[in-house]
């Protein structure tokens, strides 16, 4: 059954902050086999003019990804998870998510569309430091495929 | 931010030195404790098949985060990079043994923007298939 159009542009209340560490973005980086210094070394990271290290570009998407759990577990919208699959994902970055930020996220269904009895989801997720300043948006679009003989 | 490629070095064609990731069900599972994604399709090889995949298949958002170390190790600063974004077109199959499998990253430079900012598209291949589509980057260079 197609998703109610009506959930457009609808935004969900901010997130709890989450609170960067050090230690996991290191989890993060080693996780990748990135041995890149920003991400572990606060002195590197500040020759690069970063005030502490700094996490990997993708590294947020764990975050707006749980926020978003708030639109795709909303009983009223009706997504079926288990058929989801992840279709396209972007960031664009103010700055780096770094150590010591305290990140909230604002997710909004940007939109819904129904192809070949696919349901499209594409939520926004903006991302503000405590200060309230922009540090990025993550755009995650969701693929519900059709269940078999719908 | 302190980008070691110069705009005025890069025209449109430049390419980045290119790069091979290996991934085994041992990096997926690092990979899991490490992001939160603990979806079975990730490390359960009776769950994927169950669920029609031919075998356990690497996180895309792994595959992404592979793919942008050929950007953030030509740029040297990860900071440099203000846009990032990927379509998951195919999934990167990991069999179960020592080899796994590899994820083959080539970039270059696809046009020149103002304020000292580049677009790289990328490509990423695992196997002969193109595992990401329109794969873009826009980096903020000295």
């Amino acid at each position: 059954m197609a998703l109610d159009q009506s959930f457009v542009g609808r935004s969900y209340p901010p997130t709890d902050p989450y609170e960067v560490g050090r230690e996991k973005i290191r989890e993060f980086a080693e996780a990748v086999g990135d041995t890149n210094p920003a991400y572990a070394d606060t002195e590197a990271a500040k020759a690069l003019g970063h005030p502490d290290v700094i996490a990997p570009p993708t590294f947020v998407f764990a975050i707006t990804f749980k926020a978003a759990g708030q639109v795709i577990e909303d009983p009223q919208l009706g997504l079926d998870y288990s058929r989801v699959v992840h279709g396209d994902q972007k960031f664009a970055y103010t700055r780096p998510v770094r150590a010591g930020d305290r990140l909230t996220v604002t997710s909004t269904i940007e939109a819904i569309k129904s192809m070949a009895g696919n349901d499209i989801l594409d939520i926004r997720g903006e991302v503000h430091d405590e200060a309230g300043e922009h540090v990025v948006t993550a755009w995650t679009k969701l693929v519900a495929r059709a269940a078999e003989g719908a | 931010m302190t980008a070691k490629i110069a705009y005025e070095d890069v025209e449109v064609g430049t390419e980045l030195p290119p790069r091979t990731f290996p991934v085994t069900r041992a990096t997926l599972v690092q990979y899991a404790g490490a992001s939160g994604d603990f979806n079975p399709i990730h490390w359960n090889e009776k769950f994927a098949r169950e669920v029609g995949l031919p075998d356990v298949i690497a996180h895309g958002m792994f595959t992404m985060a592979e793919a942008i170390r050929v950007v953030t190790d030509w740029v040297g600063d990860p900071g440099a990079v203000v846009e990032y974004g990927v379509r998951f077109t195919k999934p990167v199959i990991v069999p179960n043994d020592d080899k796994g499998a590899t994820i083959e990253v080539s970039a270059k430079v696809a046009a020149v923007l103002d304020d000292n900012r580049v677009r790289v598209d990328l490509l990423a291949k695992s196997g002969d298939q193109k595992v990401l589509g329109m794969s873009r980057a826009v980096v903020q260079l000295a």
